[in-house]
Parts: structure tokens; sequence; C-alpha cells
């Protein structure tokens, strides 16, 4: 039988080929984590790019570098890119490349479904993003409150290609997320318990929790949007009867989970990068694993805190209030067991490592000034100021950004074989941290002095001229800094020092195989005993969990007789039939139907195209 | 779908019903909505016991066909929390949101 | 796999950790996040029903006879689901063709069903646009039923596409049908919550 598995196997071996055509056909999540990640950071760039506009607008009073129309866009497009096109696909990445190498797995559950993910991401987000030449991007802000919405107030197209650009985009987020689940659950390597599991690939798994029960949420309120535009369904109408509080309520009953959905990735990349730079383990792995889940599940339970200044009475107020400083609670115990985990340690301060104290610092800020909108006086005070915005920008940039980069550096050798440059990762930190807390510290104070968000200029005299000014050369400072990243990358990937597949002494899996990995990720799937085995395999003298004294280590395969799932391109014709679909939608309802045909062809190739040479025999 | 052949053993086949059981099944669901039918009829009933009732007799249906047509009795506990997990919060979802909007009242 | 150590803990690499297929775990994460879908639109159902300011009001135009005709079918279309499922996993092709065609037949008449009502409605003058109890209405059955016209879709598809082989589905690839099965029995739970909710309860005076 080993020698007829061999010559399917070989000819199963074509993934590893190159060109564009096997980038389009591909179903390797290394390479389906690379496309997310590409695309991801040029959205960071394009997202950062309309922040530095606003900044430059609002650098001195009176200002008319841009019009009061494009500000709107510019600051709705910058929210909704960073948010959808960024972060999240930045921890899809981080998912799709780490999750079966941390697992000890050769591939996710199912390659296809994560290739269309990604396609259903790309499409979506040109979608979105397509809006700025036809006719003009949303501007109604990220969270796109009714009436706004409505065709009264904003009559162009701009509002549809919102709702239908986050329907493809919810999509793709759940196709993914559901693979992860299924990943996570069913494809460990033997061993390997839940208890054992590391804590990045415990936060990927309560991610993708918050995904499947999230994003059908925000499905309905954008299907409930898209019909109150194109066929006058009452909804959000309070002359029939509908009520623009709905929106509201089902915009956060998704959005505050979507908060966790951001910064969890972020926490997971951390609490792998502490204990190996501090060379000890995660301080307490069960609180931190247990402390997210709690997160997750009280997530559902607070996002009416964005909504105190709304009337929902004393009641709702005070249990939300309460729901939402008791949510601070797991949070400080991650806090405290990564601070647990520096001290004592011999702390080895490179840039990953820096990347990641400046998350844990830069979140206690955001935090702190989060659980400060618990209280509904202080947070009335604050609504709608620039104090929100300090708050949001601390945790979504100084934590979710912050915890990102430190995972770009901490994987790069072991994506690309390369190190990245140290010297110009330092330079990067330091722009990141300082242009971070120029940028978005003065917020505070601005805030607190009234300056109201969204405002697309201000008066001389207002007093916060200063301030603002500060604020830019914050951003300028901030695009060095990411200038520095994009050298850095280019040249490491070119001429960085070659890595070895264990450059930082790590401590789980994914070190333990090549830098780069090779496409079957793993010639023997490993047997795990403990929750850091490759550390424990390392030092088995520190380790506490043993193996048996009877256990015998995995017998390599002949990479030759490993079989991987064929390329496709079945999940991109799916993913363009559906987008374009999306996109008729706003053209003419009735010719979505060629989107949708698009779509059924596609599936139906799908399912009858052999996923892997094994099915042939 | 890379790992879909495998692992034939998880078929409990033995503890599933019979066809015979199913149409049994079929029955009692049956009768449980003609009953329903039937006293919607009732004019003496009052409302909040008639939503007690339909609520009621909505759940034992659901309840069946969740744990006999779609196997959840016999099947892995996963599966059973998850579709609980859903139900959990789509109905914390619902009841919060009735709440806030006063429809209970 | 012999290749794989024999003294591993758990099974070789290609058993799944939990004993579990894939696909079926798929299916459950895809139903439980389903939940949520219709739990939302119920949700806005509840708040809108009584809430419209001009009429028709659910009283004037619910159909319960008509209604619980449709959802005697559609109780009866998942006893066919699960007796098609019990045929094939005995290995009894033509039975389990049948009950696959039946199933899907009996999804159709619920559809018919269900555009009769839409069109007895708007005739009646609730359109989707009328009031909110229409808007949310529409929305919830609308969408309960494009869920039941995917899975007569797929069971027609399961149905035609066992033509290619001599052999229907095979007992081996129950799994393809039992996937489908769940999807249908979801839909069907959610309906019984829906004539719950929707008609039984909206529609008392």
């Amino acid at each position: 039988m080993a020698s007829a598995v061999g010559a399917i196997g070989a000819a199963g071996a074509a993934p590893s080929e190159s060109g564009v055509w096997s980038w389009i056909t591909t179903v390797d999540h290394k390479r389906i984590g690379v496309l997310y990640g590409v695309s991801a950071i040029l959205f960071f760039l394009l997202g950062g790019s309309e922040a530095f506009l606003i900044r430059m607008q609002l650098a001195s009073a009176d200002a008319d570098l841009i019009s009061s129309g494009v500000f709107s866009q510019l600051f709705t497009m910058h929210a909704l890119t960073m948010v959808f096109l960024a972060i999240m696909p930045l921890g899809a990445a981080f998912f799709n490349f780490l999750i079966p190498l941390q697992i000890g797995a050769r591939d996710v559950a199912f390659p296809r479904l994560n290739a269309l993910s990604y396609w259903l991401f790309l499409f979506g987000a040109i979608l979105l993003n397509s809006s700025f030449v036809f006719g003009g991007a949303p501007d109604a802000g990220w969270f796109a409150y009714a009436n706004l919405t409505s065709t009264t107030y904003s009559p162009g197209d701009s509002m549809d290609f919102f709702t239908l650009g986050l329907l493809v985009l919810g999509v793709s987020s759940l196709a993914a997320a559901l693979n992860f689940v299924v990943t996570i659950l069913n494809m460990r390597a033997p061993g390997m318990t839940l208890m054992r599991m590391p804590v990045f690939t415990w936060m990927a798994l309560i991610v993708s929790f918050l995904l499947v029960f999230a994003l059908p949420i925000l499905t309905v309120g954008l299907v409930e949007l898209l019909l109150w535009r194109f066929f006058d369904m009452p909804f959000f109408s309070a002359e029939f009867g509908g009520d623009p509080l709905l929106w509201q309520h089902v915009f956060w009953l998704f959005g505050h989970p979507e908060v966790y959905i951001l910064i969890l990735p972020a926490m997971g990349i951390v609490s792998e990068i502490l204990p190996t730079f501090s060379k000890k383990p995660l301080f307490g792995y069960t609180a931190v694993v247990f402390a997210g889940v709690a997160i997750a599940f009280m997530g559902f339970a607070v996002w009416a805190h964005h909504m105190f200044t709304v009337g929902l009475g004393p009641v709702a107020i005070a249990a939300f209030s309460a729901s939402t400083m008791l949510i601070a609670v797991p949070t400080g115990i991650k806090i405290f067991n990564w601070i647990f985990t520096l001290w004592g340690g011999s702390l080895d301060l490179r840039t990953p490592m820096l990347f990641s104290l400046g998350f844990v610092s830069l979140f206690i800020i955001g935090g702190l000034s989060g659980v400060m909108h618990a209280s509904p006086p202080l947070d009335r005070q604050q609504q709608d100021t620039y104090f929100i915005v300090a708050h949001l920008h601390y945790v979504l940039f100084g934590g979710s950004i912050m915890g990102l980069m430190a995972g770009i550096y901490f994987w790069f050798p072991k994506l690309t074989g390369r190190m990245m440059g140290e010297g110009l990762g330092v330079i990067h930190f330091w722009l990141m941290f300082i242009g971070m807390n120029v940028t978005f510290g003065p917020m505070h104070l601005v805030g607190i002095m009234g300056m109201p968000r969204r405002i697309y200029t201000y008066s001389e005299g207002s007093g916060w001229e200063f301030m603002n000014q500060l604020e830019s050369v914050g951003a300028i400072i901030l695009a060095i800094g990411l200038i520095i990243f994009a050298v850095n990358i280019f040249r490491s990937l070119r001429s960085g020092e070659v890595a070895g597949d264990d450059p930082w002494d790590a401590r789980t899996l994914e070190w333990s195989i090549s830098s780069p990995p090779p496409v079957y990720n793993f010639d023997a799937i490993p047997v795990v005993y403990s929750k850091e085995p490759f550390w424990d395999q390392k030092h088995p003298e520190l380790a506490h969990d043993k193996p048996p004294a009877d256990a015998v280590a995995p017998v390599a395969e002949d990479p030759a007789s490993i079989h991987m799932p064929n390329p496709s391109y079945w999940p991109i014709i799916v993913a363009f039939g559906a987008s374009l679909m999306a996109g008729l939608v706003i053209v003419n309802p009735y010719l979505a139907f060629i989107g949708g045909a698009i779509t059924m062809m596609g599936v139906y190739g799908w399912i009858f195209e052999p996923a892997g040479p094994e099915e042939h025999h | 779908m890379a790992n879909s052949g495998q692992a034939p053993e998880e078929h409990h086949d033995s503890d599933h019903p019979s066809p015979a059981r199913y149409i049994q099944i079929a029955v009692i669901l049956t009768l449980i909505t003609a009953f329903e039918v039937a006293i919607y009829y009732v004019e003496s009933i009052s409302k909040e016991a008639f939503i007690i009732i339909f609520v009621g007799m909505g759940i034992i249906k659901f309840i069946i066909v969740a744990m006999f047509y779609m196997h959840l009795k016999f099947d892995h506990r996963l599966f059973t929390w998850l579709l609980l997990a859903g139900l959990t919060l789509a109905i914390f979802a619902i009841v919060t949101l009735g709440t806030l909007f006063r429809i209970f009242t | 796999m012999a290749t794989h150590s024999t003294t591993a803990p758990h099974t070789g690499p290609l058993a799944t950790t939990t004993g579990l297929d894939h696909r079926k775990l798929l299916m459950w994460t895809f139903l439980a996040s389903e939940c949520l879908f219709f739990g939302s639109l119920i949700a806005t159902f509840l708040l809108f029903k009584d809430a419209s300011v001009s009429g028709p009001i659910p009283q004037e135009v619910l159909n319960i006879p008509v209604t619980s005709t449709s959802t005697f079918v559609l109780l009866t279309s998942s006893l066919s689901m699960v007796l098609a499922l019990a045929a094939i996993q005995r290995g009894d092709i033509v039975s389990g063709r049948v009950w696959i065609l039946a199933t899907a037949v009996l999804g159709a008449t619920f559809l018919g069903f269900q555009v009769f009502e839409f069109k007895e409605f708007i005739d009646e003058g609730l359109k989707p646009s009328t009031n909110v109890f229409g808007a949310s209405f529409f929305t919830l059955t609308g969408f309960h039923g494009a869920h039941v016209a995917v899975g007569v879709i797929w069971l027609m598809s399961l149905f035609i596409f066992s033509f290619k082989s001599k052999d229907g589905i095979p007992a081996s690839k129950s799994l393809d049908v039992e996937l489908c099965g769940l999807y249908w029995h979801f839909v069907d739970i959610v309906w019984v919550v829906i004539f719950t909710v929707v008609y039984l309860i909206s529609s008392l005076e």
C-alpha cells in the first residue's frame, strides 16, 4: 500500500509550485495566511492614509484642505477599513498561518473553504472601497446610525456599498470562523488536550466562536438596512412605528463582541511572546484561558454601554453599567498574568518583546479609560468627544496593532526563513510607541475640553489648536514609523539574516519544524505531553509533564507519501459570483441573478471536484 | 474536506431509532400541532394561558425534533452544547431586547 | 497510516481529535450560528408586531387553518427525511431515493403554501412596506422560506446525482444525506418557533 500511496502522493506535491496561478488556486493554509496578511497590511496603509488626511485637515483651525463631505467619507472609511479590512484580516492571517502549525496539523479542516474566505474578503473589500469611484464612499460613520442612513439623508449609493460590502465580508469571516472552530476542535495532534493548547490557539478558538455567534446579528441588521433602503420596509422609520434605536441595539449587540474579536488575537500573540522572551512559562495559563472565555461570554451582555445617552431608562443603564464594570475583571486577570510572567524572568528585549511590552502598557491605559465609561454620568460627559477617540485608539492601535506588530516580528522568521532587521525594528517600535502616544494622548485632554468627534474643522480661539497640532505631529511620526516598517520588511525578505528553525528558543510546536515550513508542515505528526511541547522536548530536565517511559518518538513519513489537498479554482469563482451578486444589487436587484448563477455553478463545480488525491482511487 | 473519509466507527447505528419509532414521533408531533389548533378556537381560555400553552407545546416539539430527528439524544454531547450555546444567546438577545423595548408589559 | 507510531496515546493523524467528522461538526457549528440569525429576526418581529401605526394588524390577516396545514406538511417532511437517511444507512437504494424525493416535494409544497399566503396578504393590503408588522413578518418568514428553498435544491441535487452510480448513495456516503437532514430538521424547528410565536401567539386577540 505504501508504494501506491507514494505514487499518488508525488502528483499531490504540485501545490508547492510558484506563479500567479498557484496563488489564485492555492488551498495551503500558509499561503492563504500570506495572502490575508499582505492584503491586510495594504489596507492598513490605505486606512492609515485616510487617517493622515484627517489629521492634516485638523492640524490647524479653520482649515480647508478637504471639504466636510469628504471628511465624513474619510473618517467612516478609515474606521471600516481598519476594523474590517486591516485588524480582522491580520488576525485571520495569523490564525491561518499558525493554528495548524501550533496544533500539529497539516492543514485546516476545509482548505478550499479557507480559500473561499480569503477571496470573499478581498472582493468584499474591493466592493466597499469601489464606492470612492462610484459616487462617493459611505459617510454615516462606521456604525451607520439610522436615520442618517435613510434614503432621505443618504440619498446616493454610498450606504448600499456599506451594507453589501459588509455582508460579503461577514460571510467571509463566518466561513473562516467555522473552519477554525472545526480545525482546532478536531485536528489537534495526539495528546494535545484542550488545556494543552497554546494560548494563541485558545484565543483563536474563542474569537472564532465570537464570530460564529456575533456575525449573524450584524447580518440581520444589514439586511434590515438594505430592505429599508431598497423596498421602503419601515424598520427604522419612526413615523411607521419602526424604531431607529433598533439599529443601534443590533449594531452594538454585534459591535461589542466585535471589539473582543479585534483584541483577543493580539492578546493571544502577546501570551506567546512574553513567555518566550522571559524564559518562563506563561503565569497562570488556566486563568488566562478562562479569562478569555469569560470575556467572550460577557461580551454579549455589555453592548448598551455604547448607548447610555439614548434614554434607556435607569434600570437598563444600571444593569449595563454593572456588566461593563464586571468585564474589566477577566481583562485585569490577563494583565496581571502577563506582568507575573515577566516577574523574575530573564528578559530579552528583542523587537517582538518591545512591541509586546508596548501592547501591555498601552492596553492598560486604554482599558482604564474604557472602564471609566462604565460609569454612566462620566460616559454622558464624554459621549461623542475626542476622549472616546483616544480610548478606542489606545485599545485598537496601542492594543491590537501593537500586538499584531509583535506577532509579525515574532513569526516572520518562521514564515520566510529570515529574521527581520533588529536595528530598524527597534527604531520602528520607538517611532510607533512615541508617535502613538503623541497622536492619541492629547485626544484625552482635548476631549475633556469638549472637542466633539467627527467635526471637520474648528474655529480659531477654541483652545484646541495646540493639542490638534501636536496630534498631527504624532501622525507624522507614525507615518515615518510605518515607512521604516515597510523598508525593514523588504530588506529582510531580500537580505535578512537566515533564521534557522528556532531563532528565539521558543516553546510551541511551530518552532520544531523548518523555516519556512514544508508544504505538509510535519513529516511526523508530533505527540504532545505538555502545554509547551517543544520547550519540554528541548529541556526535558525542566519539564513538568514528561512523556511516559515507554514513549516512542513518532516516525517521520516519507514526504513523497504525504498527500496534500489539490489546488482549486472553484473558491475564487464562488467568491467572485457572490461578490458580483452583491455589487449588482446596487445597479439593479434583478441583475444580481447573474452573480447568483455564477455562484451556483461554482458551488456545483466545487462539490464534484475531488478534494484530494486520496479520493481518486 | 481532506479528512472526510475516515472514522466510520463514530456511527452507533444500533442506537438509532427504527423507522417505526420515527413514525410514532411524527404522530406525536402531529397530535401536538392538532391540539394547539383545536384549543386555539376555545374562547374561554385567557390570552396569558394561551401563550403559556403554545410556548410549552412549541418547546416540546422543538426538543422532540432535536433529540430524535437530529439524533442529539444518541450523538456526541458537543453537538448538544453547540445548539444550546446558540439558543441561549438567541433567547438572551430576544428577552433583553424585548425588555428594553418594553414589549412584555 | 501504518507508518505512524503505534504508541501514540490517541489515534493516527487521519482520525479526528474528537472522533467526530469534520463536516458534521461544521454543520452543527453553522446551525448554532443560525440560531442567532433567526433569533435576531424573531426579536425584530416581536418588537414590531404590535407597533404598526396603521393596519393590517396580525389578527386581521394571519390564517391559522392554512398555516396549520403547511406546518403539518413541513413536520411530515422531517419524517421522510429521517426515513431517507435510515434507508440509505441500511443500503436500501430505492427507498432512499423515494424518501429524498418525497422530502423535496413536501418542502416544495410548503413553499407553495407560503407563496399563496404572501399573495393573500398582499391582496388584503399587507405589503412588506405597509407597516412594521409587514416588514418584520415578511423578512422573518421570507428568510425561513429561502432556507427551505435551499434545502429543496440540496435534496433535489442529492436525488439527481444518486443516479450517477448504480448504487445510488451508498451507505458509506450516508453522511452526505445526514448533513442535509440536520439542516432540514433545523429549518423545521425554526418553523416550530415561528408557528408558535408568529402565528398562534400573534394572532390572539
